[in-house]
């Protein structure tokens, strides 16, 4: 099981409701944010184009900020999820400097913080906060390992790519382009 | 990296704009440990090498600095971890994989030896002091025997201690400017330069001065061609690392790096130590201090400019 998210940057409207339905699913605390809703302009005018994309943690195959973390509190379970033990957790930082994605934030009550895939959620088969209020459903998740799956299927049919590949964390967020 | 002409962030107060997260603790305790490494490292090397009588000043009152700098390192480090209270989560696991698990564990071997080290000398450095109670003068004369055991246990873990401080940036490639295999053997050989120059400063004859005076000349060559190497090697990486080493060559950082570092840390102590070796009447405490502050500026700079550089936005 290798669970994946595939966001389609051309239906996205940058509304940020995936932001807000993560914070409110996840308590998170007031002024962070697990998930973000990036703006990209590039070309040169008159041929510029843009493109919005939601992005957070991109529960990595090869998550370096496991790799270095010295109490194990960051770690990966079923489905390649990347979570961190609040109470494994000393705050050195350590994992924040190694993510090429800057997807963690410490909490304030000092335990370091991010995206869970909405764990919870998916162990009991429900999809992602993000994903299920999408008003425009360009967010999908689901089991790439499954061939037949939603997400493997958009992955087939359609060009995509992932964020900073050259960094060599192998991500498990696409973006369809 | 910036490919797009316009890209926003994510606007979020305590999360962006920077992701400066390590304040000055962390160098501070990099600059520390570097120094209590080499210090140790000097010490062990010598009495291995059973020249205790020669450089007395090494073995004897240079490792009083030790254990202080490990403790007021230790305590910066504590200083910056935000969960404090459960620090003691690195000692319920070994993880091979990350740098700062290594660290903590040869600091949990280095600090007791340390300070050992440094208690069976006391009373050498300071014949006057008188313990007052008889049991810890039965633990002195019970420790005094295994000095040549603490020696060699010493020099592997002052060498582990000495390139982890490295590592520990190194080992991060997310950050490009911190991500190069030459940073580890870079901090080691800065670690034992800036103990060779507390060796100058405690030296108790121009035998010993000089020695050291020696040996900081070469440790800081060699330093100087690591940083080469560093520079190259950024050149010849990646679009990140070429981007990341603009702020050491005309970016924000580079009148610190070439007055701090390169000048005043590195040119101009070697210089004044290869006057004091040919004769001539310089205060050696000067080379020694200008090494010292070269090296805690080196931690400074590359822990500041590291977080700065990254592969997004």
């Amino acid at each position: 099981m290798r669970y994946a998210m595939v966001i389609d940057t051309l239906k996205c409207v940058g509304c940020s409701d995936c932001v807000v339905a993560c914070q409110t699913e996840n308590d998170v605390p007031i002024g962070y944010c697990r998930d973000w809703v990036v703006e990209a302009v590039a070309g040169k005018y008159p041929l510029v184009e843009i493109e919005l994309r939601s992005e957070r943690c991109n529960h990595c195959s090869n998550a370096p900020c496991v790799r270095c973390c010295p109490t194990g509190a960051s770690h990966i379970v079923e489905g390649g999820i990347v979570l961190v033990t609040a109470n494994e957790c000393i705050g050195c930082g350590a994992c924040i400097e190694s993510c090429p994605y800057d997807a963690r934030y410490t909490h304030p009550e000092g335990y370091v913080d991010k995206c869970t895939f909405c764990y919870h959620r998916v162990k009991k088969g429900e999809l992602p906060a993000c994903v299920s209020v999408c008003p425009t459903k360009c967010m999908y998740f689901g089991d790439l390992d499954d061939e037949s799956s939603e997400v493997s299927e958009l992955l087939k049919k359609r060009k995509h790519k992932v964020l900073a590949p050259e960094a060599g964390t192998k991500p498990n967020v696409y973006y369809l382009i | 990296m910036k490919e797009e002409l316009f890209i926003s962030g994510r606007n979020i107060p305590n999360v962006d704009p920077h992701l400066h997260i390590w304040h000055w603790p962390i160098p501070l305790y990099l600059f520390l440990g570097g120094l209590a490494a080499g210090i140790l490292f000097f010490a062990a090397l010598f009495t291995v090498l059973g020249k205790e009588d020669k450089v007395p000043g090494a073995i004897k009152y240079a490792p009083l600095v030790a254990p202080i700098a490990i403790v007021v390192g230790l305590v910066a480090l504590m200083f910056d971890l935000t969960h404090v209270l459960y620090f003691w989560r690195l000692y319920t696991t070994i993880r091979l994989e990350s740098p700062m698990s290594w660290g903590a564990w040869v600091l949990m071997a280095m600090t007791p030896i340390s300070f050992l080290w440094a208690f069976i000398h006391l009373r050498e450095v300071f014949p006057k002091l008188d313990w007052k109670l008889k049991w810890i003068y039965e633990l002195e004369s019970f420790f005094k025997p295994y000095k040549k055991l603490m020696a060699w246990a010493l020099l592997p873990l002052s060498i582990v201690l000495g390139i982890y401080t490295g590592i520990l940036l190194s080992a991060f490639n997310a950050r490009p400017l911190w991500n190069n295999a030459i940073l580890g053997p870079l901090f080691l050989t800065s670690g034992l330069s800036t103990g060779a120059a507390i060796n100058i400063l405690t030296a108790k004859s121009s035998y010993e001065r000089h020695l050291f005076g020696k040996i900081d000349l070469l440790l800081i060559t060699v330093e100087l061609f690591f940083i080469i190497h560093m520079i190259m090697g950024y050149y010849s990486g990646p679009a990140v690392q070429r981007e990341a080493v603009q702020l050491l060559m005309g970016g924000e950082f580079t009148v610190f790096f070439f007055v701090f570092i390169i000048s005043m840390g590195l040119i101009f102590p070697a210089i004044l130590e290869i006057f004091e070796l040919m004769g001539a009447k310089v205060w050696a405490a000067i080379p020694a201090i200008l090494v010292l502050i070269g090296g805690a500026c080196l931690r400074f700079l590359m822990v500041d400019a590291g977080q700065i550089t990254r592969y997004l936005y």
